[in-house]
């Protein structure tokens, strides 16, 4: 290997070029052999066999947007914790403790989050959303009615 | 002896094209493999038709699946549709890059006439050339970031799921690719927080550092895995978290047939859909390999006979390991049936996440106190 602190990466590079340029093969592959025969109904959205009503370009649970922020949030603690580990024994007792307080704060975070609810799917959602007063009810999120911000309404219940 | 360049490409070029190869044969059988072993567990026989023991049934289907229909509905968003199972393919192959199979092969050295181009670097000897001796390790780049590379590479495959399911335009598609890519983030933090022990404990990113640290034995006998090495948790909180991270039972969620079809590749037909099928085997794999570097000791295992057999037994034990974590897989599919959504989403937050950071923090305090 050449003496050059990039060098070891070079590789890398070649590999997602090969297979780059593989999976382009398979898909052109696929493209040029394959035989076409469209007909109206293989050209619909697969439904199983049901006449599709609208299409997907609804709206969808909010709650998938909460774990998406969740995992911003404790991914970066995650990363913030790779280096400290490698180095933790040269660190030692200061290392430790300052990573600890640094944990702690991280789970009163977390904690809060299980609290209010967010953690929560299917039936307990609700009720626990109600209860602690996140008050947009996922239910009409999903069937795509008009969402209402509720407040001190106990609609929310099931 | 250190290689020059244009060597050094060449030499990267072969490694990874034997790579690709022996991994997408390996992804091949894997898919055999479990067509047979789940077959036997449910009093079935399996592929038997197409060669022995159905062996040649991988062949068959991959000359099926470039003979079929290569559909692209006119209902989704073309330019994505494409590329999804493009970059689940490519990103479940790139992790392999960075995974060492075994220690390294030692050529040479070789006299080479004078006529070939590289001569200049080479020391004089006889009127030729003389290259190496080189020793070439098992591996296609030994970074030292190696652990970092493996998890960034496989969190982009989110990407391929989410796009693929979003570009359908269809309900079924659009629902299993909102479950997956909600499920595989959730899980990959306990997955990444599970292998902080590990780091902890060897102090390097290099994959091969980590298998390093872990040669040797207790008491003469028990092999100094990290398994055996107070991470037995952080293993059972990392296959846990893999099994949600490849979609696989009991974490299939997002392609329950009974709910949602197919999930994110119902619109998907021909090779594309095949690339999703490759792409999830290859992850599996994938896991496998990290598995056993992390915490089963790499190849290590018991070296015997002449010195060739000595240099190629490190990567038996190698793939003797990912074989029986694949077949682990194949097992746990055979056996449990799928969680509720909302089971998966408390598993996952509720106990897999504050398991992993009390086995992150109990690690930590034993070793650095």
């Amino acid at each position: 290997m050449p003496d050059n602190y990039f060098a070891g990466y070079l590789p890398i590079l070649i590999h997602i070029v090969l297979v780059g340029g593989l999976a382009t093969v398979i898909i052109s592959l696929s493209w040029l052999i394959g035989e076409r025969k469209p007909t109206r109904a293989k050209m619909a959205p697969y439904e199983s066999g049901m006449a599709p009503v609208g299409d997907a370009r609804g709206r969808f649970s909010v709650q998938f947007y909460l774990v998406a922020m969740l995992f911003i949030l404790f991914d970066v603690e995650a990363v913030f914790l790779y280096p400290w580990a490698v180095i933790l024994r040269d660190l030692g007792h200061f290392g430790l403790w300052e990573m600890l307080v640094y944990i702690a704060i991280v789970l009163v975070g977390f904690f809060y989050v299980w609290k209010k609810g967010v953690l929560e799917w299917g039936p307990a959602a609700v009720r626990s959303q109600a209860a602690s007063g996140l008050r947009i009810n996922l239910r009409d999120v999903q069937s795509g009615v008009q969402v209402d911000v509720r407040f001190n309404d106990q609609r929310g219940g099931s | 002896m250190p290689l020059p360049l244009s060597i050094f490409i060449l030499v990267s070029v072969i490694k990874s094209a034997i790579v690709l190869g022996v991994l997408l044969t390996a992804v091949a059988y894997t898919v055999w493999l479990e067509r047979k072993v789940v077959g036997h567990m449910q009093n079935r026989w399996g592929p038997t038709r197409v060669g022995p023991f159905g062996l040649l049934q991988p062949a068959a289907d991959g000359i099926k699946f470039l003979f079929k229909e290569d559909l692209t509905p006119p209902h989704v968003y073309k330019p994505l549709f494409i590329a999804a199972p493009m970059m689940a393919l490519i990103f479940a192959l790139t992790s392999i890059s960075v995974i060492p199979f075994g220690n390294s092969f030692t050529f040479g050295p070789f006299s080479v006439p004078q006529f070939l181009p590289f001569h200049y670097e080479m020391p004089f000897h006889w009127g030729g050339a003389v290259i190496g001796p080189y020793s070439i390790p098992f591996q296609i780049t030994d970074v030292n970031i190696g652990l970092l590379m493996i998890l960034g590479v496989t969190s982009m495959g989110v990407y391929g799921v989410a796009l693929a399911g979003w570009s359908s335009n269809n309900k079924y598609s659009l629902l299993g690719g909102l479950r997956a890519s909600a499920q595989m983030v959730s899980y990959e933090i306990a997955l990444g927080l599970s292998l902080v022990g590990v780091l902890i404990q060897s102090g390097s990113f290099s994959l091969r550092a980590i298998v390093d640290a872990q040669g040797g034995h207790f008491w003469g006998f028990i092999p100094r895995w990290n398994i055996f090495h107070w991470q037995f948790i952080g293993f059972f909180i990392y296959l846990m978290a893999a099994y949600a991270e490849t979609n696989r039972i009991p974490f299939d969620l997002p392609e329950a047939e009974t709910e949602l079809v197919a999930g994110y590749h119902t619109e998907y037909s021909a090779m594309k859909f095949a690339m999703f099928f490759m792409a999830e085997y290859t992850n599996m794999i994938t896991v496998g390999c990290v598995a056993t570097l992390l915490f089963f000791g790499g190849w290590h295992g018991p070296l015997f006979g002449p010195p060739l057999v000595q240099a190629l037994l490190p990567v038996f034990w190698f793939a003797a390991k990912i074989f029986c974590f694949l077949f682990l897989y194949i097992w746990v599919r055979g056996t449990l049936p799928r969680f509720r959504y909302d089971q998966l989403m408390s598993f996952g937050w509720k106990f897999l996440l504050p398991l992993a950071i009390a086995n992150l923090v109990a690690t930590a305090i034993f070793v650095a106190w």
